[in-house]
């Protein structure tokens, strides 16, 4: 079986015993059957989506008007869509953990220990590096280049490159459902445990190419976005006249600069380890397994904030909107964008407190973490007086804005509780850190980008998202999120240690069954999600906002159509305040035709970005099974297709003034004929995207 | 607008003015490049600091002062150093000579130069190799050869990038996005060569003193 033969050169450390079909045949426990279950449903999911698509003939539609695309507003719908299936995959391995939890108390429960590390270690993987990272970056390559009045980003290849070394990532976690089994490191993959003498399988090895993926992706997106807005906002939008998103953008593009590194090099020196043999974080010999530690939070720290600080720009646009009032306290909300992401470098050590230093730098850094909260303070008191005396609508996104606030304050002061040392050692490690993060993530991250999806979802698609549903998803998100995550704050300061496959004290178990819960409760939120998508889709035709202004929101995104054309603007915006559109649109200057029509030179579709990052994807297969022809010809793949794309002088199209025009003179006449909507019927079929505003 | 002016409105682009072509692509191609190279030195920040803490770590394998040579060290700072002269004077060829006699030389030079780099760190490689300090004998050589070995890899993908300039100018000729190029070849040329000084006094120089 294992003679080096022409077996071993094609197909690497790869055999019958890597597919979970196979294991669950030799031994047909619970857990394995759970695991081949996983493996049929993403191989069931693939076959099907693939005979749905070849079925109804959309594969030249796909790959001509998709994969290809270079434009930011597709680009950036692709990286929602991809968070959103990787969001419905972590949360149900989030439920199937709880269900262990709940049930196996002195039991040895649903899965088996092995298996329940992959699955924290998936889910966490997941939520951060491909439904997190993924969505935010697709909510700004929509909006941003809009917001600033740019035609793309400045690098459009580079953003199509990004994109697919993303998605081949995430394709990576998925192959590792159906192929071998991941990491059971956890999400921040500590050695020594995840080096080759602890660890020998493929497991971490997919979880740093898939990583590495994503890191890389993540750092050619954070140079576009600092770029495209330093270089490429409209005459007239000073610094200080962005909508504040464009700020929460920059500062977690330039956190994307110089954050992501870290983690790049943390993960190539792991995999120097495995695959070399070197001594960076072994156990003797020299390693020094803290270098990973500092390395992963050098990274990790600012990535939290590379998270939370653009959920701060969506819910500064949405309860300005839905109050309609001017953000108050604009300058103070920059200077503390700006004051969270300087700190965010300043306080990585807070995530070891316990691993050894001295108490006086222990002090600094905890000291340092409580010095973020004021920064934060002042952001929700500024929010809090946007709302005062506003015109305030509960749709959808403002309740997810108001569910973040109480929320998040709640995050907040367990994590002051966390920054202090003394008490850090007795809560590290424990469901009261799990609780505490979850309580960021969900009710700061989460909900910020479901409220920026539901409330640019009409600019993107041109009709409004069903208002009832959205109702009852932020219902269930919100209190899913209470009742799945408040027993666990209680179970880690009782000393329930996170990460725990079996309980031994039946103490614990009411508050684990509330917190199964709550986890279905959140599954029901995403559930009702896809269905509010689903509805609002059947009742596409009721619901369309064609003149794109459907909430007298004040950027420059909503002075175009819904959905806007591949050219974004006519002609490049002048802005000569801040709120540009909402001061326009009340001086008379909104819905004009252009003086004289030109023609528009965009990007040409290109299919190197997409070869270029599934290229990368095969050779972290490769290199996961050591299937070293596989992993040398795709590097030589993407060395060639980058070769040959420099030698491309054909790259960009023009779009004929006349098409321009005609284009434009429609959505103008739809302007002209809509019925300006008043506020109070903004959620009803009647909303045209006119909005009625007083003179 | 007065001369100076003109100039001044690409200041980024060391290229000859031209004051009817507006330049905001490449201004933002030039800028964006500047950004990587900042991204790019975090790395480098990194593997010193790793290099740093692991200097210990030998781990009863050859240490700093058995395995490093100052002779060979100098001679490929000193080519290392030329090249960037060369690529200097590459770049002044770009701007100031419409001709591409001058600048193919010059780029040549650069590449020679560079290539003469890494085929004495690479002979310096296989000598500690012959000296058994492999990187997976201690945590000090293992981050000595990954900080060294990331910047040789840096040099061979900067040649390998002047070998297609070279191609470029050859078949294609002097269009902006071949000038652009080259004007980012010559900031990551120019990095690299910032990046070994620190690397011949942080880990030649030092390890050589103790």
């Amino acid at each position: 079986m294992t003679e080096p033969g022409i077996w071993h050169f094609l197909l690497g450390n790869l055999s019958w015993h890597a597919l979970p079909f196979v294991r669950a045949w030799r031994d047909p426990s619970v857990s394995e059957v759970i695991g081949a279950a996983a493996a049929a449903i993403v191989v069931l999911g693939a076959v099907a989506l693939f005979v749905v698509i070849t079925r109804f003939g959309k594969w030249r539609y796909l790959w001509s008007e998709w994969v290809i695309s270079l434009d930011h507003k597709k680009i950036g719908i692709m990286y929602i869509i991809l968070a959103g299936i990787m969001l419905t995959r972590a949360l149900i391995e989030a439920v199937l953990m709880r269900t262990q939890q709940a049930v196996a108390i002195n039991a040895s429960g649903v899965v088996g220990p092995n298996h329940f590390a992959q699955l924290f270690s998936t889910h966490g993987t997941i939520m951060i590096f491909f439904m997190a990272m993924p969505f935010l970056t697709g909510l700004i390559n929509y909006v941003m280049p809009l917001q600033i009045g740019a035609r793309d980003m400045a690098f459009p290849y580079l953003n199509s490159v990004g994109l697919w070394l993303t998605v081949s990532g995430a394709l990576l976690m998925m192959v590792s459902l159906v192929v071998g089994q991941f990491s059971t490191g956890g999400w921040s993959g500590y050695p020594p445990f995840t080096e080759l003498s602890f660890n020998p399988g493929p497991g971490p090895d997919y979880w740093i190419w898939a990583v590495t993926l994503s890191s890389i992706g993540s750092t050619t997106v954070g140079i576009n976005i600092a770029c495209t807005l330093y270089k490429m906002r409209a005459p007239g939008m000073a610094w200080m006249r962005m909508p504040l998103f464009c700020w929460t953008a920059l500062c977690t593009a330039i956190l994307m600069i110089f954050a992501m590194p870290p983690l790049t090099v943390a993960t190539l020196l792991l995999a120097a380890d495995r695959y070399a043999g070197m001594h960076f974080f072994t156990v003797g010999h020299g390693g020094n397994m803290m270098n990973y530690v500092n390395l992963f939070w050098l990274f990790g720290h600012p990535e939290v904030y590379i998270l939370i600080l653009p959920a701060f720009g969506v819910y500064s646009e949405v309860i300005s909107a839905f109050s309609s009032k001017e953000l108050y306290g604009y300058t103070s909300l920059v200077v503390a964008t700006a004051a969270i992401a300087v700190l965010s470098f300043t306080v990585w050590l807070h995530h070891f407190f316990t691993m050894g230093q001295s108490a006086d730098i222990n002090a600094f850094f905890g000291i340092a973490t409580m010095t973020i909260g004021v920064p934060t303070g002042v952001k929700i008191y500024d929010w809090i007086w946007t709302m005062f005396r506003g015109r305030v609508r509960f749709t959808p996104p403002m309740l997810l804005s108001i569910a973040f606030m109480m929320t998040f304050v709640l995050g907040g002061f367990t994590g002051i509780i966390l920054a202090t040392p003394p008490l850090d050692f007795m809560f590290h490690n424990t469901l009261f850190l799990v609780a505490h993060f979850h309580n960021m993530l969900i009710g700061g991250l989460l909900y910020g980008l479901l409220a920026g999806y539901m409330y640019w979802f009409p600019k993107a698609f041109g009709f409004r998202l069903n208002e009832a549903w959205g109702r009852i998803s932020v219902c269930c998100w919100v209190g899913g999120f209470y009742l799945a995550f408040m027993p666990l704050y209680v179970l880690g300061a009782a000393g329930l240690a996170r990460r725990t496959q079996e309980i031994f004290d039946p103490a614990f178990r009411p508050w684990l069954i509330v917190a199964l819960c709550g986890a279905l409760v959140l599954f029901a939120a995403l559930i009702s999600l896809f269905v509010q998508l689903y509805v609002s889709i059947r009742d596409r035709d009721h619901n369309r906002v064609p003149v794109g202004d459907p909430w007298d929101a004040r950027g420059l995104e909503w002075s175009i159509a819904a959905p806007p054309p591949e050219w974004n603007f006519v002609t490049i915006p002048h802005v000569g305040n801040r709120d540009a559109f909402y001061w326009r649109k009340r001086n008379q200057g909104a819905y004009r035709p252009a003086d004289h029509y030109r023609d528009i030179e965009l990007p040409k579709d290109t299919a190197c970005g997409v070869i270029i990052g599934l290229a990368a994807g095969v050779c972290g297969f490769g290199l996961v099974w050591h299937i070293w022809w596989m992993a040398v010809l795709c590097l030589a793949v993407i060395v060639a297709t980058v070769i040959l794309r420099a030698f491309e002088r054909d790259v960009t199209r023009i779009i004929p003034a006349a098409r321009v025009e005609a284009v434009d003179r429609q959505w103008l006449a739809q302007a002209e004929a809509a019925q300006p909507t008043p506020r109070e019927r903004e959620q009803s079929a009647e909303n045209q995207g006119l909005a009625q505003w007083m003179a | 607008m007065d001369g100076l002016g003109m100039r001044r409105r690409h200041p980024g682009l060391n290229l000859p003015d031209d004051p009817d072509h507006i330049r905001e692509q490449d201004e933002n191609d030039v800028f964006g490049f500047w950004i990587f190279l900042m991204s790019d030195a975090v790395l480098f920040a990194l593997l010193f600091a790793i290099y740093g803490t692991m200097l210990r770590g030998t781990a009863g394998a050859p240490g700093p002062a058995q395995i490093f040579k100052i002779g060979p060290a100098f001679i490929e700072t000193m080519l290392l150093l030329s090249s960037t002269f060369t690529f200097g004077m590459a770049s002044i060829a770009l701007k100031r000579d419409a001709r591409n006699k001058r600048l193919v030389f010059w780029l040549v030079a650069t590449l020679l130069l560079g290539l003469g780099f890494l085929g004495m760190e690479i002979n310096d490689f296989a000598g500690m190799v012959a000296q058994h300090a492999t990187p997976e004998r201690s945590g000090f050589l293992s981050a000595f050869f990954v900080l060294v070995g990331m910047h040789g890899l840096h040099v061979s993908i900067g040649s390998l990038w002047m070998v297609v300039m070279l191609v470029q100018l050859a078949t294609i000729g002097r269009d902006h996005k071949v000038e652009i190029n080259l004007i980012r070849l010559s900031l990551f040329w120019h990095f690299l060569d910032i990046v070994w000084i620190a690397i011949f006094s942080v880990v030649y120089l030092q390890g050589l003193l103790r």
